[in-house]
């Protein structure tokens, strides 16, 4: 069975732009799913998928469990907490024991980059990468772009600017692709501390400064800023960071034309966003979240080997 | 055994004695008793059927991780110094971080002793800068090379110390070893994986910037000028650390340095995937420092190849990219990638490769061997130029099986490994 999307949904880099609009397309009817009383269809009824979490996470956790129970999966948690993995047990190990259940999917959340590539090259279930250290978070791109969509209609020649800490960033790596994919133009923003050396390999406009950033930008995706970055000596002090690359009603006021705000959670309010913005009335940072379960179940259902033309038709008795 | 060797029908090459011609060498008692022209098999003496090969001087690596004693589930002095000699060596140098450290002379005779009873290549130790290799105190320079050390080196580890480094730069040189450096600015390398570039930024794999080893390769060389020292910079990675050795050698700075067959073969390009055969320190870099590091090899501005062979257990390559250790074997290639990939684009001849390989290290390391004249220790690897063979792990003699290069096919082999006049590797043919 190879579905629209391959074997598994590792990054947004690998995926050709059709397959990409797909997911986005696929999405669409799935929304709908979300706002009925039963929500519920049967797409994945008998399919077994492992949420195997390890890092701490809610949202991304979340919006996977919801999904996966509107499409009837029948879903295992693993959190690294409680698990053999605290009990010193390899990737590889972990790996071979869930090919053993014969189950038919991962989600995989990790600290490591390409732990999910590590864990798709040795099982033959499907995997979903929901992070990997600081490579990509496919679905948050995705519900990203799904979201610009909404607003945009086309995300062709928009302009959109990715601020702040994009060298630890798998959200920032997600987005840069999945939007140069879909034709949008891509500039990042941040101290050039928390940039990758070599993102003038990346195709995308870099800002040193966020005045400059607001004033280009037709949307700005806000990256959390990790406060860690601050003891390791990437940036002087988080209160520094907010009065020189932090997103304030006061900058966004002298921008020429309204800016849509996104941020992937959790917000550090008062830091990389001030309140007024991230509440103000050009945010879709709830929408991204209400998209996010969407995104997840086009995902799913085509992993799975959903038909997209069928999602439509998917939806239908519960 | 016979007491006699006599190595027929072979090309002679020994670019020590600008000797590139057919001809046969007689071994007998240990030494190099005649070479040249047509020898007669007098009684009980061996004949070893060189057609089609280099007979030359034994090739020495002045750079391997045997890890005994500590890791002898890895690899030990008897499965290093085997595929060593597989791999056309007749001596290899053995770094001290080992558990415990090879820091004093009892830990240096420990290695002597095992190697004797090996009977494979032969085993020089390296001895420890500090104690420990925690980088703090000198370690008995004077006792470990009275036990047998060649060289010392804090290797797996830089040493930080500025002021460290002078001093074993100084210290040594009432012993006449070269102080070999790690060369790695390590708060700059800290955390790192990869190379810092395109790659790992878009693998999300932490870098390490190629000044990381460059400012460390200028300390060293400045430092080596202050106080004359023999400073021996070990695995160059970089076409900057390139062009700071010419300038150093340039200015009659007593400066050598090293270079790894995959240093001379592979970019960064080989983590793709999150290939942790791939994972080296110093890591892979690009194409250009690629093509740099072979033309300083060409032009000796490197002096010599070494392979770093870093023997690990499949489990621990078999893991994140970020938590695998650094390191791939390399006794049992090195020839092969040097034969392919810098004899066979012309960027060296078979005269510079066995100059590299064999009297090179042994003039800067001031080793036995590195030259067939007559009396010299036989120490001599026959090798066959055109022989193609494909890389298989599972026929390795080390016990590592840490390979980027498996089902490559390659030129070049060693078909007879000669130490002391005894053949201790021959190729079944």
């Amino acid at each position: 069975m190879t579905s629209a999307l391959g074997k598994d949904l590792l990054g947004l880099e690998p995926l050709t732009t059709e397959q990409i609009q797909l997911v986005l397309d696929t999405a669409e009817p799935f929304k709908e799913i979300s706002e009925r009383a039963i929500k519920k269809v049967p797409a994945l009824r008998g399919q077994t998928i492992v949420n195997l979490f390890f890092e701490a996470s809610t949202r991304t956790r979340i919006s996977f469990e919801f999904a996966e129970k509107r499409l009837s999966a029948d879903t295992v948690n693993v959190a690294s907490s409680g698990s053999s993995v605290q009990k010193g047990e390899t990737l590889v190990d972990t790996a071979r024991n869930l090919e053993a259940m014969r189950i038919d999917m991962v989600v995989i959340r990790h600290g490591a980059s390409g732990a999910a590539r590590f864990l798709a090259d040795r099982i033959e279930s499907s995997v979903i990468n929901a992070g990997d250290g600081t490579h990509e978070h496919p679905t948050q791109g995705l519900l990203d772009l799904l979201t610009l969509r909404d607003h945009f209609g086309v995300l062709t020649g928009r302009r959109v600017c990715i601020v702040g800490d994009v060298l630890h960033s798998r959200v920032a790596r997600s987005n840069i692709w999945g939007l140069k994919k879909m034709g949008a133009e891509v500039a990042v923003c941040g101290p050039r501390s928390l940039l990758p050396w070599a993102i003038g390999e990346f195709g995308v406009t870099v800002f040193s400064r966020v005045e400059e950033a607001i004033e280009w930008a037709e949307a700005l995706n806000i990256l959390r800023l990790q406060l860690e970055r601050m003891t390791a000596g990437y940036i002087p002090s988080l209160r520094e960071y907010n009065r020189v690359f932090g997103v304030t009603r006061e900058r966004l006021a002298r921008a020429p034309r309204d800016v849509l705000i996104l941020h992937p959670g959790p917000m550090n309010r008062g830091v990389e966003i001030d309140s007024d913005v991230a509440d103000g009335p050009h945010s879709v940072i709830l929408n991204q979240v209400t998209n996010g379960v969407a995104i997840r179940m086009a995902v799913l259902y085509l992993l799975a080997g959903g038909r997209p033309e069928l999602a439509e038709a998917a939806k239908g008795g519960a | 055994m016979a007491r006699r060797l006599l190595l027929k029908g072979g090309t002679l090459l020994d670019p020590s004695r600008r000797l590139d011609a057919r001809g046969d060498l007689l071994i007998a008692e240990g030494t190099v008793a005649q070479l040249g022209g047509s020898i007669d098999a007098g009684d009980s003496t061996e004949i070893l059927d060189c057609a089609g090969c280099y007979v030359s001087p034994g090739f020495i690596d002045v750079h391997c991780h045997l890890r005994e004693p500590g890791r002898e589930d890895v690899e030990t002095i008897a499965t290093g110094a085997r595929a060593a000699a597989a791999g056309g060596f007749t001596a290899v140098c053995a770094m001290p971080n080992t558990e415990p450290v090879t820091d004093n002379q009892a830990a240096v005779g420990f290695i002597i002793r095992q190697a004797l009873r090996a009977g494979a290549a032969r085993v020089y130790p390296i001895g420890a800068i500090s104690v420990g290799q925690r980088g703090e105190a000198l370690a008995e320079f004077g006792e470990m090379v009275g036990a047998g050390a060649v060289a010392v080196s804090d290797d797996g580890r830089p040493v930080a110390s500025a002021h460290l480094m002078r001093t074993a730069l100084e210290y040594a040189q009432a012993f006449t070893i070269p102080v070999i450096d790690h060369c790695e600015e390590p708060t700059l390398a800290k955390g790192g994986a990869m190379n810092e570039g395109v790659v790992s930024a878009r693998l999300g794999l932490p870098g390490i910037p190629t000044e990381a080893e460059e400012i460390m390769v200028i300390r060293d060389i400045l430092l080596a000028r202050r106080t004359g020292g023999h400073v021996h910079l070990a695995h160059m990675s970089t076409r900057g650390s390139v062009e700071l050795i010419r300038w150093g050698k340039e200015r009659g700075i007593r400066v050598t340095a090293e270079v790894t067959p995959h240093h001379l073969t592979l970019t960064e390009d080989a983590c793709e995937g999150y290939d942790t055969h791939a994972k080296m320190n110093p890591p892979l870099r690009t194409a250009e420092d690629v093509a740099a590091l072979g033309e300083a090899l060409r032009d000796g501005t490197i002096d010599l190849v070494a392979t770093d062979h870093a023997p690990h257990h499949y489990d621990a390559k078999e893991r994140e990219f970020t938590d695998a250790p650094f390191g791939i074997i390399g006794l049992e290639t090195a020839l092969a990638l040097v034969v392919t990939e810098l004899v066979g684009p012309g960027i060296i001849d078979f005269a510079t490769l066995v100059d590299r390989m064999s009297c090179r290290p042994a003039s800067l390391f001031h080793l036995p061997g590195g030259t067939l004249a007559e009396g010299s220790v036989a120490d001599v690897t026959v090798f066959d130029p055109a022989r193609t063979w494909k890389v298989d792990p599972s026929a390795f003699l080390s016990k590592g099986r840490n390979t980027p290069y498996a089902g490559r096919t390659l030129t070049g082999r060693a078909i007879y490994t000669i130490v002391g006049g005894h053949v201790v590797y021959r190729l079944d043919r």
